[in-house]
């Protein structure tokens, strides 16, 4: 049957318009030892010189130097549309000669966020409230050893049921293909023994493209990302001029696929999945920090047992919802639908998380 | 009188000196030495100290070339261990017994406060095995297998910022027990500009915590220059590497990326030609002289000083040796007769002790036993009582039993007596 156009197949457009207009705002935390290229890597990522004053300290000062939490905020702007970048660093982690607990100022910044959220979000004026939660930690691993080292896995398994964690090996131009491999399979081997959970990349709907897919399944598999930064451009004699480290026996391109995973991981942080690890942070574990919260004050008694208790199992998020639009063909339409069907389950969600809710204080 | 004033004033003149008037020969003293020497064969002992995977077995690899097999760590060691492991090698007619001592778990942990320890307490113990041998009666030095640290080889992560501050802590423990020379570990990672500035942090960073490194002699005229422009160059940036590549038309040790192949042997690539250079062909006996004459003779002064062994004058060293060492004995054994005493008379109290201990216990024992007795005597007297009572008390009623009987028989006898009485009068 023909059905008349009715015209709420503009909908994605009005919803991509809005969006445009708000703009998207983005926190991203950096954690690892000093001297992996933190700073240097970012710089690459946004392709801005985020870190112009910096003041490396002595090794005799890092000695016994505590964890500080700094923030950069900056606006970066492409194409119309603007973010609000604020970037998380973790000056200090693994510096010092004993570092038991270092890792508790990173652990307390991230709840002190889900707290000022959930102030907020109960709060009486609701108008604008600021999101300060992180959306995401790059956790950068040495590629001088053999794997993680107890550090690493005592900073991942205090985090990582809190943040989005994306493992990825600095400074990956110390390694061979083949060694690249071995670490890449060792880390892999490593996080599963100690049931670390990093951020799983969600699903190809079954509508996509075969491209898309080969390039998502490629993509999940070089988890972690071995990756290089470079603020530098190279302009070798004949070919253009490429962002990348030169040595006397050759220039690492930082761009280049062959050499090392940065486009796998611009392209995944940036142009695929960032609203989708905001929409993890915000479904997944701010419910679950909100729940934990909620259970506490509604029953003093049992603080003990949610603190020993894991965290309670929230619904993953569910499929294709109810939501009868019928998609447009064009791809740009099909990139909007998507963005609406996982509106609409974030909706159900925050309902059925009420009714939990309900259920508990009632408990 | 005169031939002996005439040395004394010999010895304090200057010595002359004489030319000969033909060839004597002993201008073979050196080679003599050298045969010597090689002969009984070299001895060399390195100490690689860096965090685990940071390529230090590769770099013995490559720099022996030889393949010393080992099995690489992991980062779960609860602590630093050390490793020692010794090898025979030969080139042409020379024969080196080279021993390399690795760190396992150098800066695995999460409190890294102890690392350095076990690294120093090898060391000593090296130190004081040797001493112990020096001071025996009988000793054998000449055939003594020296396990002494000649080199300690302390690896830097190549971060391109600065030390780390495990490096420092570590290095300000070992500087004066041990040859350091440091290294820059997997410098592949380092683009050469960077190198320069990070080269020169360190060395600023270390001159200005006082850390002593191992300075490369310059006071020898053959090998002053080598040394002077080598020196400029500290930490050496190394690589090392176990494979060959081939490279235009020869193999060579190298790492191949794929946006080029490192070379190790290059010079324009890394350090390793220079570090190899300093290490083995020119500094290695060098090495070994510093170990005994400055690091060993620092140990061994402390150790003495110690014990509580003085050096007087220089003259009257051998005796006061002696003497003290008589006066220490002689305390010793004194303390030990002290003891003695002391022990023989705790000893005795407890005896003593132990003696009237058991003398109360028994003489409780008695006291108990006699009580025992009496009570027993009392209840024995008062059954005989009782048994007397009862006798009585049977005969009683034996008696009033028979009287009984008898009044009985009686009666019956009267009786009977009387019924013949009345048959009697009946008639």
């Amino acid at each position: 049957m023909d059905k008349e156009y009715v015209g709420f197949a503009a909908l994605p457009n009005q919803l991509h318009r809005k969006s445009v207009k708000k703009g998207f705002d983005f926190t991203l935390m950096v954690a690892g030892e000093s001297g992996l290229g933190k700073s240097t890597l970012i710089n690459s990522l946004f392709l801005t010189n985020l870190y112009e004053d910096r003041q490396v300290p002595d090794a005799s000062a890092r000695t016994t130097q505590t964890l500080t939490i700094e923030r950069r905020a900056v606006e970066i702007e492409e194409g119309g549309i603007k973010v609000k970048l604020t970037l998380v660093d973790t000056p200090g982690f693994g510096d010092s000669v004993d570092c038991s607990d270092c890792w508790l100022p990173v652990v307390r910044f991230i709840e002190e966020q889900f707290e000022q959220y959930l102030r907020d979000e109960s709060g009486l004026n609701r108008k604008n409230i600021q999101d300060s939660r992180v959306h995401c930690c790059l956790y950068f691993i040495s590629p001088f050893g053999r794997g993680l080292r107890p550090l690493d896995v005592a900073f991942l398994r205090a985090v990582h049921e809190k943040v989005n964690i994306i493992p990825v090996i600095a400074k990956a131009d110390a390694l061979m293909p083949r060694e690249t491999q071995v670490l890449k399979q060792k880390i892999r081997d490593q996080l599963k023994e100690e049931e670390i959970n990093i951020y799983q990349f969600p699903e190809c709907d079954s509508d996509e493209d075969e491209e898309f897919k080969k390039q998502n399944e490629e993509m999940k598999g070089s988890i972690p990302f071995a990756v290089v930064g470079s603020c530098e451009v190279v302009r070798d004699g004949g070919t253009r001029p490429v962002r990348g480290r030169r040595y006397s026996w050759g220039t690492v391109e930082v761009e280049n696929p062959h050499h090392c995973d940065f486009l796998n991981l611009r392209r995944m942080l940036v142009q695929t999945h960032l609203q989708d690890l905001k929409e993890v942070t915000h479904d997944l574990l701010y419910e679950g920090y909100r729940a934990r919260c909620l259970q506490n004050l509604a029953r003093p008694g049992a603080r003990d047992r949610a603190s020993r208790s894991s965290l309670d199992p929230i619904p993953a998020l569910p499929g294709p919802t109810a939501c009868n639009l019928a998609p447009h063909s064009c791809a740009a339409c099909k990139k909007c639908w998507r963005r609406c069907k996982l509106r609409c389950s974030r909706t159900r969600l925050r309902a059925s998380s009420q009714i939990l809710c309900e259920i508990l204080t009632a408990a | 009188m005169r031939g002996s004033r005439k040395r004394k004033e010999g010895r304090n003149e200057e010595l002359r000196n004489l030319s000969l008037s033909g060839h004597v020969g002993f201008d073979s003293l050196p080679d003599q030495l050298v045969n010597k020497s090689t002969s009984q064969g070299f001895c060399f002992n390195i100490l690689c100290v860096g965090e685990t995977g940071i390529g230090k077995s590769t770099l013995m690899d490559t720099l022996f070339n030889t393949k010393f097999e080992s099995d690489p760590a992991t980062h779960n060691e609860p602590g630093v261990r050390l490793k020692a492991r010794s090898y025979e090698l030969q080139e042409s007619n020379v024969r080196l017994k080279l021993t390399i001592v690795d760190t396992v778990g150098f800066g695995d942990q999460i409190n890294k406060d102890d690392s350095y320890k076990p690294i120093v307490e090898y060391i000593d113990a090296q130190f004081e095995a040797y001493l112990q041998e020096e001071l025996k009666i009988k000793r054998s030095l000449f055939n003594y297998h020296d396990t002494r640290i000649h080199a300690c080889l302390y690896f830097i992560a190549p971060t391109g910022h600065s030390l780390k501050s495990l490096d420092l802590v570590t290095m300000k423990k070992l500087d004066s027990k041990v040859n350091i020379i440091p290294i820059i570990a997997k410098a592949d990672t380092i683009a050469k500009n960077e190198l320069h500035k990070f080269k020169s942090k360190i060395m600023s960073e270390l001159v200005s915590n006082g850390v002593q490194i191992y300075q490369f002699p310059t006071d020898e005229e053959t090998v002053a220059e080598i040394n002077a422009t080598m020196s400029v160059h500290l930490p050496f940036a190394v690589v090392g590497s176990t494979e060959e590549v081939k490279i235009g038309n020869k193999m060579a040790k190298a790492r191949q990326y794929p946006w080029g192949v490192v070379q190790v042997e290059n010079e324009n690539h890394c350090d390793f030609v220079k570090l190899r250079e300093m290490l083995i062909r020119v500094n290695m006996e060098d090495l070994r002289e510093q170990t005994h004459t400055r690091h060993y003779e620092l140990y061994r002064r402390c150790k003495l000083e110690e014990m509580g062994f003085k050096d007087t004058d220089p003259d009257s060293k051998p005796f006061s040796l002696q003497e003290t060492y008589e006066a220490k004995r002689n305390e010793f054994l004194g303390e030990l007769q002290k003891k003695e005493e002391e022990m023989r008379q705790m000893f005795v109290m407890r005896v003593k002790e132990k003696e009237a201990e058991l003398k109360e216990a028994e003489k409780e024992l008695h006291e108990k036993f006699d009580l025992l007795k009496r009570t027993h005597q009392e209840e024995k007297k008062k059954v005989e009582d009782k048994k007397k009572d009862l006798e009585e008390e049977v005969s009683n009623f034996q008696k009033k039993k028979a009287a009984a009987q008898l009044l009985q028989a009686q009666a019956q006898q009267s009786g009977a007596q009387q019924t013949k009485k009345d048959k009697d009068k009946k008639k």
